[in-house]
């Protein structure tokens, strides 16, 4: 056969309660980007984990160059040739480069004791010299950047001399042109004879980089399809198994002219510099801009999550004197944070927990004791009416999957009843079908009267759901204009105006004051 | 807040705890040398060396738990079972004293090993896995030594390990000082220190790098027990007895001596060095505060206000990196 490298056949895996894979299969050729996409809770992940030996299968068989292989740990994957890198990524923070890729397998010196950290260097030295990368091997990992820990990984893994490739959602927290660079370097990869296994949430990328798809449904195979034969509005409809409106954008109606929230020339450090917006009632509010532009910073000083140096906010109109999450939440604002798992949910708490969370005082009676069955039923109400997915209310919240997880963050803020919701990254990590449902969702609670901030990396998102789009780069807002005004050249021109050209053209830096 | 800026600007920068740990003693050493004609004197440094010397070795070994994100709550009492099984080995069973000390310290191992097997075999959380230790050993002790003392009253060349002497520098501080040295190679230069510091940055991470975990994370407990047996013979030696009743209390002043050194508690960082100061730092503090004549009450006192100092400096350097 052509090359085949890895091929899968009827693995089957089950966890307590759930059957995750169901006589799953999947084919790697050599030299070939093959895209795995499915909805979150399709398997993908779990069909990996079984080929990167971090779980073992119930059933099935894994081919390897056309032999049956045993992948009982991640060292044995690794020794065959198959590395995986993982999307939340899995390097130490305290060690340095060099130690992060040899982690392990360290150069030794006299009695297979000592470590030679001197050959250490300079093998990894080599290995980005090969990989055109400029990093130092002694540079600490937590001083990199998202996009460059995610090199280090991939250096890593070639360490290994793999020929397996598997990338678990390698874009998720990269920019435009930190995913450009990394496409690059995956066809060179490809080119020298690489097997890749791409798994994303992107579609839109699977034209740029994959040769073939395959689908993953409910734990089972749907099919395996060549990329450049196969509509994008197909793979989703193969992942879904339905037929969802995709392409037409909801124009959010008008919102009402009251001013609800009122920010003035807030000021940290370098990290945010004369920030200044106002938010209208019933309207949402898109922040666009690259990672790091200071958005979450932004979101975070008016919630009151860190200290400002100085600036002003006004909650309807009247001076908020906010320090601390508690006093933003006693002024109606509502945070959703990007990293839900760290900051928006309590994983091993019930469902019901987690909703009532931000607002326990609602729930006390008597002597302080918490009313359970009022628990109970407002959980109850939000599941139905924000369609979450679940058994019941009693379900621990790391059970659900991540579109569910946001929808139990959003029922907690509806519960605490806040008139501002900020939302971070609502969508990330997020399936195709899901996020039509928040953003429906957003859309209903902007008619209901709410106003929402949505920060958001995707610029189609931006585009799709704003009524009005505030652009900011290092720290600064750049520009702010209404939907019918924007497009996604303006707003990139925007994200990437630096200092130097602002000064340069300061009517643009004085119009957005105005 | 103006107090806690000036805090701030006085700790930022590059700063590092150990460094500030170090001015810290500097600063002690020179306020206790002007207030005390007696405290700048040989004899009383010897006497703080020497009184560092055995805590010193507990944290050196407590460090490198500490750096994996764990914690030693059983060093004190381990030390002690190490002392009585010295004891037990030399004067009870009249065996030549290398094979006691031989004995001391593979207790100390043994009892460390117990710990490391039991966390990460069992997965019992390390807090609750050493306070059972704790227990444990204190409770053998007791019971091997039938409550009272064991004297080497035969054996006075036993005793000479920890109070014999080179140009007035006893024995147990060199061999603590030689324990430091040892233990900052294992640190930087071996594979055992490499993994104890990738377990506290990111266990899973490194177990999926392939890294048998629990092996080296059993081996660091272990590590850390050896340091107990060390310090059971030390202490021994340096009484000439093992008392079955002390110890309790040792552990506490071997992770605060750890703690002010600047490693930190949610591992992944710290260094022998600043252990070393931080044991100093408590023992310079007692001496001092002893020959000012302050109660010993409230020398306890100001030893937690420095601790927690310590640490809340600490916190705002790392806010401002």
């Amino acid at each position: 056969m052509d090359n085949i490298l890895v091929s899968m056949e009827g693995i089957d895996k089950s966890f307590p309660g759930v059957k995750a894979l169901d006589q799953c299969r999947f084919e790697l050729r050599a030299g070939e980007v093959h895209a795995l996409v499915g909805e979150n809770g399709a398997g993908k992940s779990t069909l990996m984990k079984v080929l990167s030996g971090i779980y073992a299968k119930d059933a099935g068989r894994i081919l390897f160059k056309g032999k049956e292989v045993d992948v009982p740990s991640p060292r044995a994957a690794q020794d065959l040739g198959i590395s995986i890198i993982h999307q939340e990524l899995n390097l130490m923070p305290h060690l340095t480069l060099a130690q992060n890729i040899f982690i392990g397998r360290e150069p030794r010196r006299s009695m297979n004791l000592f470590l030679d950290e001197a050959t250490l260097n300079k093998q990894t030295a080599e290995l980005f010299a090969t990989m055109h990368l400029k990093l130092d091997p002694q540079t600490r990992v937590s001083n990199l950047t998202i996009a460059k820990q995610q090199m280090v990984e991939i250096a890593k893994a070639l360490s290994y001399s793999s020929e397996v490739l598997i990338m678990d959602e390698p874009t998720a927290a990269l920019t435009e042109t930190e995913i450009e660079d990394l496409f690059e370097f995956i066809r060179d990869l490809r080119a020298k004879g690489v097997g890749i296994i791409y798994i994303s949430h992107r579609l839109e990328e699977l034209k740029q980089i994959s040769d073939r798809v395959t689908v993953m449904r409910d734990g089972h195979y749907i099919d395996t399809v060549q990329t450049a034969e196969v509509a994008t509005d197909k793979i989703i409809s193969m992942m879904v198994g339905r037929t969802i409106f995709e392409a037409k954008p909801e124009l959010p109606e008008d919102p009402s002219n009251d001013l609800v929230l009122e920010v003035k020339n807030l000021n940290r450090g370098k990290v945010l510099q004369d920030v200044s917006f106002t938010l209208k009632k019933g309207e949402i509010l898109g922040f666009a801009g690259l990672m790091g532009a200071g958005r979450t910073e932004v979101a975070r000083a008016v919630f009151g999550a860190d200290p400002i140096d100085s600036g002003e906010i006004y909650v309807m109109g009247k001076a908020a004197h906010i320090r601390s999450p508690q006093q933003a939440v006693w002024n109606g604002i509502g945070y959703l944070s990007e990293d839900r798992k760290r900051y928006g949910l309590a994983l091993g708490m019930e469902v019901k927990e987690n909703v009532a969370m931000a607002a326990m005082g609602k729930f006390l009676g008597f002597l302080g004791w918490i009313n359970k069955s009022l628990v109970r039923a407002t959980a109850k109400h939000h599941i139905d009416e924000l369609g979450i997915k679940t058994p019941n209310a009693e379900q621990k919240v790391k059970n659900l999957s991540g579109g569910n997880q946001q929808k139990v963050v959003i029922g907690k803020w509806l519960t605490a009843d806040t008139d501002i919701l900020i939302f971070d990254e609502p969508t990330r990590g997020i399936d195709v079908g899901a996020k039509s449902e928040i953003y429906r969702l957003l859309n209903d609670l902007a008619k209901q009267g709410k106003s929402i901030i949505m920060i958001s990396s995707e610029l189609p998102e931006i585009l799709r759901m704003s009524h009005r789009i505030v652009v900011m780069c290092e720290g600064r807002i750049t520009g702010e204009f209404p939907i019918e005004e924007a497009t996604q050249e303006k707003i990139m021109t925007l994200a990437t105006a630096r200092k130097a050209i602002v000064n340069d053209n300061s009517p643009a830096a004085s119009a957005v004051a105005a | 807040m103006e107090f806690k800026n000036q805090f701030k600007t006085l700790f930022n920068s590059n700063a590092s705890q150990k460094i500030l740990a170090f001015a810290g003693l500097i600063v002690m050493f020179v306020v206790f040398s002007l207030a005390s004609p007696n405290f700048f004197q040989f004899s009383n440094i010897v006497g703080i060396l020497l009184a560092t010397a055995v805590n010193g070795v507990l944290a050196l070994g407590v460090t490198f738990v500490i750096i994996t994100a764990g914690i030693d709550l059983s060093v004190g009492t381990v030390m002690t079972l190490s002392a009585v099984m010295t004891g037990v080995f030399i004067t009870n069973l009249g065996l030549p004293i290398p094979v006691g000390i031989l004995g001391g310290l593979l207790t100390g191992g043994f009892a460390g090993w117990l710990n490391g097997t039991v966390i990460s075999k069992m997965r019992v959380p390390p807090f609750v896995t050493t306070l059972g230790m704790l227990y444990v050993a204190k409770g053998l002790a007791l019971v091997i030594s039938g409550l009272k003392p064991i004297y080497f009253s035969d054996t006075p060349a036993f005793g000479q390990i920890a109070m014999g002497d080179i140009a007035g520098i006893p024995y147990a501080v060199l061999i603590f000082f030689g324990a430091a040295i040892v233990a900052h190679i294992i640190l930087n230069k071996t594979i055992l220190g490499r993994y104890t510091f990738a377990l506290g940055s990111n266990e899973e991470a490194t177990r999926l790098s392939g890294v048998n975990t629990d092996k080296w994370k059993t081996a660091v407990y272990a590590l850390a027990g050896l340091y107990s047996g060390l310090a059971g013979v030390l202490i021994a030696a340096r009484l000439n007895s093992a008392q079955p009743a002390l110890g309790a209390g040792y552990e506490l002043d071997a992770i605060a001596a750890v703690v002010i050194g600047g490693t930190s508690l949610s591992g992944g960082e710290g260094t022998i060095l600043g252990t070393v100061i931080g044991a100093f730092i408590i023992s310079v503090l007692t001496n001092g505060l002893r020959i000012l004549s302050v109660p010993q009450e409230w020398q306890i006192v100001v030893t937690g206000g420095i601790l927690i100092l310590a640490v809340y400096a600490d916190m705002l350097r790392r806010r401002q990196s």
